[in-house]
């Protein structure tokens, strides 16, 4: 899960692979991500034709589907510069399972391991590879975080979130319980089984809830629209924003460190 | 088709009413979450190092990997060592086929009563069913399992068969069943009536059955590995003793089993060891004083073949039974064992039943996962069950590929509609300038988005786009800094 990052000159420019959730549903979000790599003195740059890695179709077992639109991302990255991924869960698709979805495929396969390696999820990227050290601007409080499942799994994002905040000397994070359980997303799955994801999404919001945090954070937007539009369902005012949101607004938005 | 027995599983294709019954039910999900979560305790305290745990997890995979690369020769070996060692080998190729055998042999003794020990593979074939109808008396010696055969029911866990069951239900159920009980809600006083019932019956008892855990091809060593003791009078004290279980339970050596035994059980139960662990190799000799005369054991296929005959999908037959992955299934611990209608619930079932009942009957068990993959990273011999899961979804959904035999049940969730969304999403998708387009009028257009969202909005609000999309916000900024 945690790979070397190696020693090398600090990468000068990036591109940002936005997710066809952040795009449409958190542009905010990833507004703010962007914002966080240029305070560090990074071009970021935005292929234009970019859409979505693919996944939905994946997960639910259509593999040429997915194929075909893992196959248009392939082309947008040229240059050799690191893939940014504001969301655990498409990191995940395009660094472990886009080598699995080319397999056998002489020109297609090394080409998704190339791309694979270069894929970093946005805190992981900020920790490990920039290593940035902020300074806490914010009045105290307390947070939670809910990493998803393949964010966790896949990429350590948890981990990472965790050191990033702990940067933060006004930030207390607390620990909801069951705290590496899955929200109940899972994409076409909230669709296909409401009945169990809903019972999932409840209890993750009930449990976010009883943590006594301000608010919550989560590296992706697929976990935290889920359990956002569950406690607004409920009229609750308790609600979670993307981690690279929180950073910003922790450390100064809009000035040059 | 015949009547179902009301001892039978209930078809999957009813499976999302049950799903819905059981996050409903608040009792059932309060007495899940509060079992599963002491059972992932009980597991977490066992494996405090991680790296130590990761290094058995890759030994016992490998074990099970190399097994499972020679399982047709360790079979005929194992068949073999324990002709040779006086025990009688049959072969089944369905469920039908080794209850016929086991009732053959049952009769050819004139038995009246069956014990047995706890055999989820007796339950794949519906034992105590075929046994009820041929006359014989199967009683369940495992505590647990003799709790649901006494209320007629069905495990709802592979290891902890009536963890859906309070204390004051069992209490409730001794004082209406077992004659002259009356009702108690101490644990120990209930295990007792359980104990004094069963003391008789594995004295009465003709027959003995078992399952098995490991089976040693080298020795003709069949491993049992159980807490209660029942599993040792199931296969001493009766005249004959029958084994059941799954081709994919060979191992080569001796010492193929302490790696694969030591992870079970802390997997399991989070036990280091079991209070016992019976390695049976043959019936009495004539030396002996204890034992039963003749022993058998029954190897099941049930299309586990299926499974082997395919290089991803042979990986499921690595399981040893641990139930680990149903322990840390979020999905499970939401509806319990006897929602999935299958033998074997949660994880492993559903990518295990697939194969033994086909996908028309369990097509909606490999999508009733988040993919969330607590169960791959729990599981001791490490199947990838998600990308299994994934793999059962697109078998259900399409045809079978050129020149490979389709599984059983092939393309059952085949759906032109499902087809022509997916098809339409790939063809957004691939076009950035329609996709543009496709967020422009989204954004445009929020206002219209539908309140009701298929299953989303069950619990949720509506999902609507924000007022610009983040490319166009980008290109604003640009604009905004020329």
């Amino acid at each position: 899960m945690h790979r070397d990052i190696p020693d090398g000159p600090r990468p000068t420019d990036v591109y940002f692979f936005a997710t066809c959730l952040v795009d449409l549903f958190c542009p905010e979000a990833g507004m703010d991500a962007i914002t966080l790599l240029e305070r560090e003195g990074i071009r970021v740059h935005f292929p234009e034709s970019q859409t979505c890695c693919g996944q939905p179709a994946y997960t639910s077992g259509y593999a040429e589907q997915a194929r075909a639109v893992a196959r248009t991302q392939l082309d947008l990255f040229p240059q050799d510069w690191p893939v940014i991924v504001p969301s655990g869960s498409c990191a995940g698709m395009m660094r472990h399972h886009y080598p699995k979805l080319f397999a056998g495929d002489s020109v297609l396969q090394p080409r998704a391991e190339a791309l694979a390696e270069r894929v970093f999820e946005l805190s992981e990227f900020l920790l490990r590879v920039l290593r940035v050290q902020w300074q806490d601007r914010g009045q105290p409080t307390t947070v939670a975080l809910h990493t998803s499942c393949s964010a966790r799994r896949e990429m350590g994002t948890h981990e990472h979130a965790r050191a990033l905040l702990g940067q933060l000397s006004g930030v207390e994070l607390v620990t909801q319980a069951h705290e590496s359980e899955c929200c109940g997303f899972g994409g076409t799955f909230s669709l296909k089984h409401p009945a169990i994801s809903s019972a999932m999404a409840g209890d993750k919001a009930d449990a976010l809830k009883a943590s006594g945090a301000e608010t919550f954070l989560s590296a992706d937007c697929g976990c935290m629209l889920n359990i956002n539009h569950t406690l607004q369902k409920r009229k609750d005012a308790f609600q979670g924003k993307h981690l690279a949101t929180f950073l910003l607004e922790r450390t100064g938005r809009g000035e040059k460190r | 088709m015949t009547a179902r027995h009301p001892l039978q599983f209930v078809p999957a294709e009813e499976f999302k009413a049950r799903t819905r019954a059981a996050t409903d039910d608040a009792h059932l999900r309060q007495s899940f979450r509060s079992a599963m979560d002491f059972l992932m305790a009980k597991r977490a305290a066992q494996f405090p190092d991680d790296s130590a745990l990761q290094r058995q997890r890759e030994t016992a995979e490998a074990i099970r990997r190399y097994s499972l690369a020679r399982l047709p020769e360790l079979l005929e070996q194992l068949e073999r060592r324990l002709t040779a060692n006086g025990v009688h080998v049959h072969w089944a190729e369905n469920g039908d086929e080794a209850n016929a055998i086991i009732i053959d042999i049952a009769r050819r003794h004139s038995a009246k009563l069956m014990v047995k020990g706890k055999s989820m593979v007796s339950e794949e074939t519906e034992l105590n069913h075929a046994m009820e109808a041929a006359g014989i008396d199967a009683l369940e010696s495992d505590m647990g399992e003799y709790i649901v055969q006494l209320d007629g029911e069905k495990p709802s866990h592979i290891i902890m068969p009536a963890i859906h069951k309070t204390k004051q239900q069992i209490a409730r159920l001794f004082a209406e069943k077992v004659p002259g009980v009356s009702y108690t809600e101490s644990v120990d006083a209930l295990i007792g009536i359980g104990r004094a019932v069963l003391r008789e019956k594995f004295m009465q008892a003709d027959i003995g059955l078992s399952g098995v855990n490991f089976a040693v091809a080298e020795t003709g060593t069949l491993c049992l590995v159980e807490n209660e003791g029942n599993g040792r009078m199931c296969t001493t004290v009766p005249r004959v003793h029958v084994a059941i279980t799954g081709i994919e339970k060979v191992v080569e050596k001796l010492e193929h089993v302490p790696p694969l035994y030591g992870l079970l059980t802390r997997s399991a139960t989070g036990q280091a060891i079991t209070t016992y662990f019976n390695m049976i190799s043959g019936p009495r000799k004539p030396d002996e004083q204890d034992g039963p005369e003749e022993v058998h054991l029954v190897l099941l296929d049930n299309n586990r073949s299926q499974a082997y005959a395919d290089e991803q999908m042979r990986a499921t037959l690595q399981c040893i039974r641990c139930g680990a992955c149903m322990n840390h299934c979020p999905v499970y611990t939401r509806i319990g064992g006897h929602a999935y209608g299958t033998t074997y619930p949660g994880p492993i079932g559903e990518i295990i039943s697939p194969h033994m009942m086909g996908l028309a009957a369990t097509h909606a068990l490999p999508t009733a996962s988040s993919l969330c993959g607590a169960c791959a990273e729990v599981c001791p011999v490490k199947i990838p069950i998600p990308d299994l899961l994934i793999r059962l979804r697109g078998e259900a959904t399409h045809d079978a590929p050129a020149g490979r035999a389709p599984l059983l049940g092939q393309g059952a969730a085949k759906s032109r509609l499902m087809d022509a969304v997916w098809a339409g999403w790939a063809a957004l998708y691939t076009r950035p300038a329609l996709y543009r387009a496709f967020a422009w009028l989204a954004t445009r257009f929020r206002a219209l988005t539908p309140p009701v969202q298929s299953g989303w909005t069950a619990s949720r609000t509506p999902l609507r786009p924000a007022p610009r999309s983040l490319r166009e916000q980008l290109a604003e900024r640009r604009r905004a800094h020329r």
